[in-house]
């Protein structure tokens, strides 16, 4: 989709974008990461020619976007920046007409539009539509930053560190509230960041800049377990194979199919079925396949009557579309060394282990 | 001391009565005032606003033209006066309403050129950068963003060449563009206080009206978005 080919760009004696080659493909979220100066930005502001290169090509769906009319390129190719850069004179409605309007689009169906977009990050439209920017709230701002770039059905989305300057909290808010729209609309983006973490949680690819160069250009995952060498390694930092974590689904990590049993099983059909599992505890089930407790094998030994007798609660289960950092995090938390996952209707779906955690972990690094 | 003997013999009471007596007068010669300042004005906004936009442009234009309006200001303005004789004569204009205006044009520039100025540079470069990046044109930008944000400033900067080309004009009686000077010239060389007296608090009166005026207008020129709650 996006195709950069020996990019260069040179200020006077400083070249800040040295021979850079890279593809983005459609609908991936690119995350242009490094420390301050490292050349990120400039190569992103390439691509709508607000820096115009020294040498290379960009290709934007096979077409070069020198030979685009730099006014209609930027157009097409949605922005958003750190400082928002709302206009204080214009409606919140008018503000994400902008292009819409500059394109000669139909006034009332971007307006209708535009009340669908602060529908889809938690605006009410009829309360926001027309308020002015000094009216919001950074975060508040910075949606309406992210839909206004949104508004022409832009394919590309260029953002340069746009969640930079909202405080942590509401941060992660907004990034998620992204990654939904992201997964409806499916943009091709380059986002700039500085921050391991974010580009972590966001990106389809990170591509690591160094002093102007392209050092290493990869999967989160990859990056965080093969940094390719000691800058980057120092860069995404010491714990990055915890940052790994966050990559993987509970889904993805679960033993499925797991034993189980109900309060009406017998106290020696649970023993049985642990010891032919070689397992320590078992989960016990309602009648419609919600996880209720637990019991363990230690504890049946020389009991009699059902499990529904003998069971323990379970301390805490996690949901199978969370992540392994919150589910190890949990473990943490109450000391468990396995947890019990379960769906959205509470329904036992299987069960994590620490040991199987480590494991997983360890398995991009036996398979080299 | 003379002058300050005849002050103490126009009591309140005659200024008035001269007032009353030369009602027609003096609202006449406070249309010829506001005609002056009004049409040296609205040339000096013609000019100063788009000046003061294209030195944006460059620091060292910025830097000269700031420089050299400064300096006009500073010319006493009989002394201007005096210098157009000789320039607008051989055109039949030494003397009277065309001179006038034109000095009043050039001491209304600074004020315009530098709000304007002033007022466009300080707009949040982030405005620039978004409206760039949304792929705006330089005339776009101007139009849709920079020139509401910087309207409250620049209407500021008028009322300032208001109430400034108020109280210049007072001085164009010397070279015959009448006005509310020809009261207070009178007034000197005739000894007459009761014309000072009404000559300076008709130009006083005038320039606060004006000045009020404008507040109110550059409060409804004021983008809502930008109002103060």
């Amino acid at each position: 989709m996006i195709r950069l080919k020996n990019l260069t760009k040179i200020f006077g004696a400083t070249t800040a974008v040295d021979n850079v080659s890279m593809e983005v493909g459609a609908g991936e979220v690119c995350v242009l990461l490094g420390p301050s100066g490292c050349g990120k930005t400039t190569t992103m502001k390439m691509v709508n020619r607000l820096i115009e290169p020294s040498g290379g090509r960009i290709f934007i769906d096979g077409k070069d976007v020198t030979e685009v009319d730099a006014v209609q390129l930027r157009r097409s190719i949605g922005y958003v920046i750190q400082q928002i850069g709302l206009f204080p004179n214009k409606t919140v409605e008018d503000n994400i007409c902008v292009v819409p309007d500059m394109l000669g689009h139909d006034r009332k169906a971007s307006r209708k539009r535009a009340a669908e977009l602060l529908e889809m990050v938690n605006l009410e439209p009829a309360a926001y539509a027309r308020r002015y920017p000094k009216e919001l709230s950074g975060g508040q701002q910075q949606r309406i930053g992210v839909i206004r770039a949104l508004a022409a059905d832009p394919p590309v989305l260029l953002m340069d560190e746009p969640f930079g300057a909202i405080d942590p909290i509401n941060r992660e808010v907004i990034q998620d509230e992204f990654m939904k729209l992201q997964a409806a609309l499916k943009k091709t983006v380059i986002f700039v960041s500085h921050d391991i973490d974010e580009a972590v949680k966001m990106a389809s690819r990170i591509a690591i800049f160094k002093a102007g160069r392209l050092v290493q250009y990869d999967t989160p995952d990859n990056i965080l377990a093969h940094p390719i060498d000691s800058f980057v390694a120092d860069f995404v930092g010491a714990d990055r194979t915890l940052k790994r974590l966050r990559l993987i689904a509970v889904r993805d990590a679960m033993a499925e199919n797991p034993p189980r049993v109900t309060a009406q099983d017998a106290v020696e059909t649970a023993i049985a079925l642990m010891e032919s599992h070689g397992h320590i505890s078992v989960v016990m089930v309602g009648p419609q396949g919600r996880a209720r407790g637990f019991v363990r094998l230690e504890a049946l030994r020389g009991k009699k009557g059902v499990v529904g007798d003998h069971f323990e609660k379970l301390p805490s289960v996690i949901d199978i579309d969370d992540n392994l950092r919150n589910a190890v995090s949990r473990m943490f938390t109450n000391d468990q060394s396995w947890l019990a996952c379960v769906d959205a209707s509470g329904v036992y779906q299987g069960y994590i282990t620490q040991r199987g955690i480590t494991h997983l972990l360890g398995a991009t690094y036996r398979d080299r | 001391m003379r002058g300050r003997a005849l002050i103490w013999k126009a009591t309140p009471l005659e200024t008035l009565n001269f007032a009353i007596a030369n009602w027609s007068q003096i609202v006449a010669r406070g249309w010829e005032h506001i005609s002056l300042v009004g049409v040296a004005v609205s040339v000096a906004v013609l000019t100063g606003v788009p000046i003061g936009i294209l030195i944006t442009q460059s620091r060292v234009a910025a830097d000269r033209v700031l420089y050299v309006a400064a300096i006009i200001m500073t010319i006493p303005s009989i002394a201007f006066f005096g210098l157009l004789i000789p320039v607008l004569s051989p055109i039949g204009q030494g003397i009277g309403y065309l001179p006038a205006v034109i000095a009043l044009v050039f001491y209304a520039q600074l004020p315009i050129i530098r709000n304007t100025y002033t007022a466009i540079m300080n707009i949040d470069p982030a405005l620039r950068e978004a409206a760039r990046g949304m792929g705006m044109t330089a005339f776009q930008r101007l139009r849709e963003v920079e020139l509401p944000v910087a309207l409250p400033v620049i209407v500021n900067g008028v009322r300032n060449a208001v109430v400034l080309n108020i109280a210049i004009a007072t001085i164009a009686t010397y070279i015959g563009a009448g006005g509310l000077g020809v009261f207070i010239s009178r007034g000197i060389s005739q000894t007459d206080p009761r014309q000072l007296i009404t000559g300076a608090i008709a130009v006083s009166v005038l320039a606060i009206l004006a000045d009020l005026g404008l507040l109110l207008l550059q409060r409804r020129l004021t983008p809502v978005g930008l109002r103060q709650s």
